[in-house]
Protein backbone atom coordinates (compact mmCIF):
# COMPACT_ATOMS: atom_id res chain seq x y z
CA UNK A 1 0.00 0.00 0.00
CA UNK A 2 1.35 3.89 -1.24
CA UNK A 3 1.38 5.58 2.15
CA UNK A 4 -1.28 6.82 3.37
CA UNK A 5 -2.32 10.50 2.08
CA UNK A 6 -4.37 12.71 4.49
CA UNK A 7 -5.28 16.44 4.68
CA UNK A 8 -5.98 18.51 7.30
CA UNK A 9 -8.00 22.08 6.59
CA UNK A 10 -7.48 24.86 8.72
CA UNK A 11 -9.44 27.59 8.89
CA UNK A 12 -8.83 30.63 10.50
CA UNK A 13 -10.17 29.84 14.13
CA UNK A 14 -9.64 26.54 14.02
CA UNK A 15 -8.43 24.46 17.00
CA UNK A 16 -8.49 20.94 16.56
CA UNK A 17 -6.56 21.14 13.44
CA UNK A 18 -3.17 19.85 15.66
CA UNK A 19 -5.06 17.59 17.18
CA UNK A 20 -6.63 15.45 14.34
CA UNK A 21 -3.30 15.90 12.39
CA UNK A 22 -1.61 13.97 15.30
CA UNK A 23 -4.27 11.12 16.05
CA UNK A 24 -4.27 10.95 12.17
CA UNK A 25 -0.45 10.14 12.18
CA UNK A 26 -0.49 7.99 15.82
CA UNK A 27 -2.73 5.90 13.70
CA UNK A 28 -1.66 5.44 9.96
CA UNK A 29 1.81 6.72 10.99
CA UNK A 30 2.04 8.90 8.28
CA UNK A 31 1.84 12.84 9.16
CA UNK A 32 -1.07 14.50 7.38
CA UNK A 33 -0.68 17.60 4.73
CA UNK A 34 -1.78 20.62 6.64
CA UNK A 35 -4.01 22.77 4.38
CA UNK A 36 -4.99 26.31 4.64
CA UNK A 37 -8.14 27.63 3.90
CA UNK A 38 -7.16 30.13 1.47
CA UNK A 39 -5.83 27.43 -0.48
CA UNK A 40 -7.22 27.32 -4.37
CA UNK A 41 -6.13 23.65 -4.69
CA UNK A 42 -5.72 20.19 -2.72
CA UNK A 43 -2.77 18.15 -2.46
CA UNK A 44 -3.32 15.82 -5.47
CA UNK A 45 -3.97 11.86 -4.78
CA UNK A 46 -5.72 12.60 -1.37
CA UNK A 47 -6.78 9.49 0.66
CA UNK A 48 -8.55 11.46 3.23
CA UNK A 49 -9.17 14.76 4.31
CA UNK A 50 -10.02 16.35 7.53
CA UNK A 51 -12.26 19.06 8.33
CA UNK A 52 -11.38 19.77 12.33
CA UNK A 53 -13.19 21.60 15.24
CA UNK A 54 -13.27 25.31 16.40
CA UNK A 55 -14.91 28.45 15.53
CA UNK A 56 -13.84 29.04 12.47
CA UNK A 57 -14.11 33.33 11.28
CA UNK A 58 -15.44 33.28 15.04
CA UNK A 59 -18.72 31.96 14.11
CA UNK A 60 -19.56 34.98 12.38
CA UNK A 61 -23.30 34.87 10.54
CA UNK A 62 -23.77 31.68 11.49
CA UNK A 63 -21.36 28.64 12.75
CA UNK A 64 -19.52 26.85 9.70
CA UNK A 65 -20.97 29.59 7.09
CA UNK A 66 -18.46 31.41 6.45
CA UNK A 67 -15.75 28.64 5.89
CA UNK A 68 -18.32 26.27 4.06
CA UNK A 69 -17.40 29.57 1.25
CA UNK A 70 -13.65 29.44 1.76
CA UNK A 71 -11.72 28.77 -1.50
CA UNK A 72 -10.78 25.45 -0.50
CA UNK A 73 -14.37 24.33 -0.17
CA UNK A 74 -14.32 23.96 -3.74
CA UNK A 75 -11.59 21.80 -3.98
CA UNK A 76 -13.16 19.40 -1.13
CA UNK A 77 -16.09 19.38 -2.88
CA UNK A 78 -15.09 18.14 -6.03
CA UNK A 79 -12.41 15.64 -4.09
CA UNK A 80 -15.90 14.55 -2.04
CA UNK A 81 -17.67 14.38 -5.26
CA UNK A 82 -15.16 11.43 -6.83
CA UNK A 83 -15.42 9.79 -3.64
CA UNK A 84 -12.68 11.18 -1.46
CA UNK A 85 -13.45 9.87 2.40
CA UNK A 86 -14.32 13.42 3.93
CA UNK A 87 -14.72 13.65 7.99
CA UNK A 88 -15.56 16.77 9.71
CA UNK A 89 -15.59 16.93 13.26
CA UNK A 90 -17.20 19.81 15.44
CA UNK A 91 -16.71 23.07 13.30
CA UNK A 92 -16.20 21.04 10.62
CA UNK A 93 -19.24 19.32 10.70
CA UNK A 94 -20.82 22.77 10.82
CA UNK A 95 -18.84 23.79 7.85
CA UNK A 96 -20.46 20.54 6.09
CA UNK A 97 -23.78 21.35 6.56
CA UNK A 98 -23.20 24.67 5.48
CA UNK A 99 -21.51 23.57 2.11
CA UNK A 100 -24.33 21.29 1.39
CA UNK A 101 -22.58 18.62 1.75
CA UNK A 102 -24.20 17.00 4.30
CA UNK A 103 -27.98 17.79 5.00
CA UNK A 104 -29.59 19.71 7.98
CA UNK A 105 -28.31 22.11 10.18
CA UNK A 106 -26.28 22.56 13.24
CA UNK A 107 -28.04 24.96 15.80
CA UNK A 108 -27.59 26.18 19.28
CA UNK A 109 -27.94 23.70 21.92
CA UNK A 110 -31.19 22.91 23.47
CA UNK A 111 -30.17 24.60 26.79
CA UNK A 112 -28.44 27.76 25.15
CA UNK A 113 -25.46 26.25 27.46
CA UNK A 114 -21.99 25.31 25.77
CA UNK A 115 -21.19 21.26 26.33
CA UNK A 116 -18.04 19.97 27.16
CA UNK A 117 -17.46 16.52 28.60
CA UNK A 118 -17.73 12.88 27.31
CA UNK A 119 -20.84 11.77 25.91
CA UNK A 120 -21.77 8.28 25.36
CA UNK A 121 -22.89 7.17 22.01
CA UNK A 122 -24.38 4.07 20.57
CA UNK A 123 -23.03 3.25 17.03
CA UNK A 124 -25.51 2.40 15.03
CA UNK A 125 -24.11 1.92 11.34
CA UNK A 126 -20.93 -0.37 11.41
CA UNK A 127 -21.01 -0.65 7.22
CA UNK A 128 -19.31 2.79 6.56
CA UNK A 129 -15.41 3.25 6.09
CA UNK A 130 -15.82 5.59 9.02
CA UNK A 131 -17.23 3.12 12.03
CA UNK A 132 -16.46 0.04 10.30
CA UNK A 133 -14.58 -1.23 13.42
CA UNK A 134 -17.15 -0.56 15.73
CA UNK A 135 -19.36 -3.06 16.90
CA UNK A 136 -23.27 -2.99 16.00
CA UNK A 137 -25.11 -0.77 18.28
CA UNK A 138 -21.76 -0.82 20.93
CA UNK A 139 -22.02 2.39 23.17
CA UNK A 140 -18.52 4.56 22.48
CA UNK A 141 -17.39 7.67 24.94
CA UNK A 142 -16.35 9.94 22.76
CA UNK A 143 -15.80 13.75 24.07
CA UNK A 144 -18.34 17.06 23.46
CA UNK A 145 -17.63 20.60 23.15
CA UNK A 146 -19.79 22.53 21.18
CA UNK A 147 -22.23 25.57 21.67
CA UNK A 148 -24.20 24.20 18.32
CA UNK A 149 -24.72 20.62 18.20
CA UNK A 150 -28.49 20.87 18.20
CA UNK A 151 -29.06 18.73 14.75
CA UNK A 152 -32.38 19.71 12.74
CA UNK A 153 -33.19 18.52 9.62
CA UNK A 154 -37.15 18.20 8.52
CA UNK A 155 -38.93 15.29 8.93
CA UNK A 156 -38.92 13.89 5.85
CA UNK A 157 -35.05 14.29 5.93
CA UNK A 158 -34.44 13.03 9.04
CA UNK A 159 -36.64 9.71 7.52
CA UNK A 160 -34.85 9.45 4.63
CA UNK A 161 -31.22 9.67 6.94
CA UNK A 162 -32.85 6.50 9.18
CA UNK A 163 -34.28 4.55 6.23
CA UNK A 164 -30.60 4.55 4.38
CA UNK A 165 -28.85 4.19 7.80
CA UNK A 166 -26.83 7.15 7.20
CA UNK A 167 -27.12 8.16 11.08
CA UNK A 168 -23.59 6.85 11.73
CA UNK A 169 -24.25 7.23 15.75
CA UNK A 170 -26.63 8.66 18.79
CA UNK A 171 -26.05 10.40 21.87
CA UNK A 172 -27.43 7.88 24.85
CA UNK A 173 -28.64 10.72 26.49
CA UNK A 174 -29.99 13.53 24.07
CA UNK A 175 -27.88 16.50 25.88
CA UNK A 176 -28.08 19.29 22.68
CA UNK A 177 -31.58 18.98 21.59
CA UNK A 178 -30.76 17.11 18.31
CA UNK A 179 -33.40 15.41 16.23
CA UNK A 180 -33.68 11.84 16.82
CA UNK A 181 -30.87 11.92 19.29
CA UNK A 182 -28.59 12.66 16.07
CA UNK A 183 -24.67 12.81 16.89
CA UNK A 184 -23.34 12.15 13.26
CA UNK A 185 -24.34 11.24 9.79
CA UNK A 186 -23.27 9.90 6.01
CA UNK A 187 -23.73 11.45 2.89
CA UNK A 188 -26.01 9.39 0.18
CA UNK A 189 -22.22 8.06 -0.61
CA UNK A 190 -21.06 6.86 2.49
CA UNK A 191 -17.46 8.77 2.20
CA UNK A 192 -18.73 11.91 3.89
CA UNK A 193 -19.51 12.02 7.31
CA UNK A 194 -20.20 14.66 10.23
CA UNK A 195 -19.87 14.40 13.90
CA UNK A 196 -20.57 16.92 16.28
CA UNK A 197 -18.16 14.54 18.85
CA UNK A 198 -14.43 14.20 18.86
CA UNK A 199 -12.72 11.03 17.85
CA UNK A 200 -9.42 12.73 17.84
CA UNK A 201 -9.59 13.49 21.41
CA UNK A 202 -10.01 10.06 22.65
CA UNK A 203 -7.01 8.10 20.87
CA UNK A 204 -4.70 7.08 23.85
CA UNK A 205 -5.39 5.54 27.22
CA UNK A 206 -3.94 9.17 28.49
CA UNK A 207 -7.02 10.98 26.78
CA UNK A 208 -9.65 9.39 29.56
CA UNK A 209 -10.06 6.90 26.68
CA UNK A 210 -9.27 5.82 23.38
CA UNK A 211 -12.75 4.79 22.11
CA UNK A 212 -12.06 7.38 18.68
CA UNK A 213 -9.16 5.53 17.68
CA UNK A 214 -11.25 2.95 16.48
CA UNK A 215 -12.54 5.84 13.53
CA UNK A 216 -9.32 6.33 12.50
CA UNK A 217 -8.35 2.47 12.07
CA UNK A 218 -11.38 2.23 10.22
CA UNK A 219 -10.49 4.74 7.75
CA UNK A 220 -6.98 3.65 6.95
CA UNK A 221 -7.75 -0.31 6.73
CA UNK A 222 -10.20 0.55 4.17
CA UNK A 223 -7.79 2.54 2.70
CA UNK A 224 -5.33 -0.18 2.61
CA UNK A 225 -7.89 -2.68 1.41
CA UNK A 226 -8.94 -0.27 -1.45
CA UNK B 1 -29.10 51.88 -2.48
CA UNK B 2 -29.86 50.30 1.38
CA UNK B 3 -31.46 47.18 1.49
CA UNK B 4 -32.23 45.18 4.58
CA UNK B 5 -32.59 41.40 5.26
CA UNK B 6 -34.30 40.04 8.16
CA UNK B 7 -33.58 36.65 8.47
CA UNK B 8 -35.60 34.60 11.00
CA UNK B 9 -36.23 30.85 11.99
CA UNK B 10 -38.93 29.17 9.93
CA UNK B 11 -42.18 28.29 12.16
CA UNK B 12 -41.71 24.75 13.61
CA UNK B 13 -38.12 25.36 14.61
CA UNK B 14 -37.47 25.63 17.61
CA UNK B 15 -35.60 28.48 18.54
CA UNK B 16 -34.11 28.01 21.76
CA UNK B 17 -32.71 31.82 22.34
CA UNK B 18 -36.33 32.99 21.93
CA UNK B 19 -37.14 30.58 24.73
CA UNK B 20 -34.66 31.59 27.05
CA UNK B 21 -35.47 35.57 26.12
CA UNK B 22 -38.90 34.68 26.62
CA UNK B 23 -38.24 32.95 30.15
CA UNK B 24 -36.12 36.59 30.89
CA UNK B 25 -38.95 39.02 30.05
CA UNK B 26 -41.15 37.05 32.65
CA UNK B 27 -38.14 36.96 34.82
CA UNK B 28 -38.84 40.47 34.15
CA UNK B 29 -42.37 40.91 35.43
CA UNK B 30 -43.84 41.53 31.98
CA UNK B 31 -47.35 39.27 31.78
CA UNK B 32 -48.81 38.25 28.49
CA UNK B 33 -46.15 37.92 26.50
CA UNK B 34 -47.18 34.97 24.43
CA UNK B 35 -44.07 33.78 22.17
CA UNK B 36 -40.83 35.12 21.08
CA UNK B 37 -38.58 34.38 18.36
CA UNK B 38 -35.40 36.04 18.05
CA UNK B 39 -33.68 36.79 14.17
CA UNK B 40 -31.41 38.85 12.30
CA UNK B 41 -31.34 42.28 10.55
CA UNK B 42 -28.77 42.62 8.22
CA UNK B 43 -28.32 45.93 6.68
CA UNK B 44 -26.53 45.98 3.25
CA UNK B 45 -25.61 48.89 1.03
CA UNK B 46 -25.68 47.87 -2.92
CA UNK B 47 -24.64 49.26 -6.09
CA UNK B 48 -27.91 51.03 -7.10
CA UNK B 49 -29.86 48.57 -10.10
CA UNK B 50 -28.71 45.70 -7.94
CA UNK B 51 -31.73 43.10 -8.82
CA UNK B 52 -34.00 40.87 -6.88
CA UNK B 53 -32.50 38.10 -8.29
CA UNK B 54 -29.82 38.71 -7.29
CA UNK B 55 -30.10 39.71 -3.88
CA UNK B 56 -32.38 36.70 -3.30
CA UNK B 57 -28.78 35.09 -4.44
CA UNK B 58 -27.03 36.86 -1.57
CA UNK B 59 -29.78 35.16 0.54
CA UNK B 60 -29.76 32.11 -0.38
CA UNK B 61 -26.15 31.31 -0.61
CA UNK B 62 -24.73 32.95 2.31
CA UNK B 63 -27.34 35.37 4.29
CA UNK B 64 -29.91 32.50 5.60
CA UNK B 65 -29.46 29.07 5.26
CA UNK B 66 -32.73 27.52 4.14
CA UNK B 67 -32.51 24.77 6.26
CA UNK B 68 -33.73 26.15 9.43
CA UNK B 69 -34.36 30.22 8.08
CA UNK B 70 -36.36 32.17 5.95
CA UNK B 71 -35.08 35.81 4.47
CA UNK B 72 -37.22 38.64 3.69
CA UNK B 73 -35.87 41.75 1.29
CA UNK B 74 -36.73 45.17 2.67
CA UNK B 75 -35.87 47.81 -0.40
CA UNK B 76 -35.75 51.29 0.00
CA UNK B 77 -39.27 52.44 -1.13
CA UNK B 78 -40.30 50.39 1.86
CA UNK B 79 -37.66 51.00 4.57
Amino acid sequence: MAAFRAAVVTFPGSNCDRDMAVALEKVSGVAPIRVWHGDADLPERLDFIALPGGFSYGDYLRSGAMAANSPIMRAVREAADRGVPVLGVCNGFQVLTEAGLLPGALMRNARQNFICRTAPLKVENTQSLFTAGYEQGATIHIPVAHHDGNFFADQATLDRLEGEGRVAMRYLDNLNGSQRDIAGILNEGGNVMGMMPHPERAVEPDHGGSDGRVLFESVVRALAMA
Amino acid sequence: MKVRVHVSLKPGVLDPQGRAVHHALEGLGFAGVNDVRVGRLIELDVADGTTDAELDEMCRRLLANMVIENYRIEKPETV
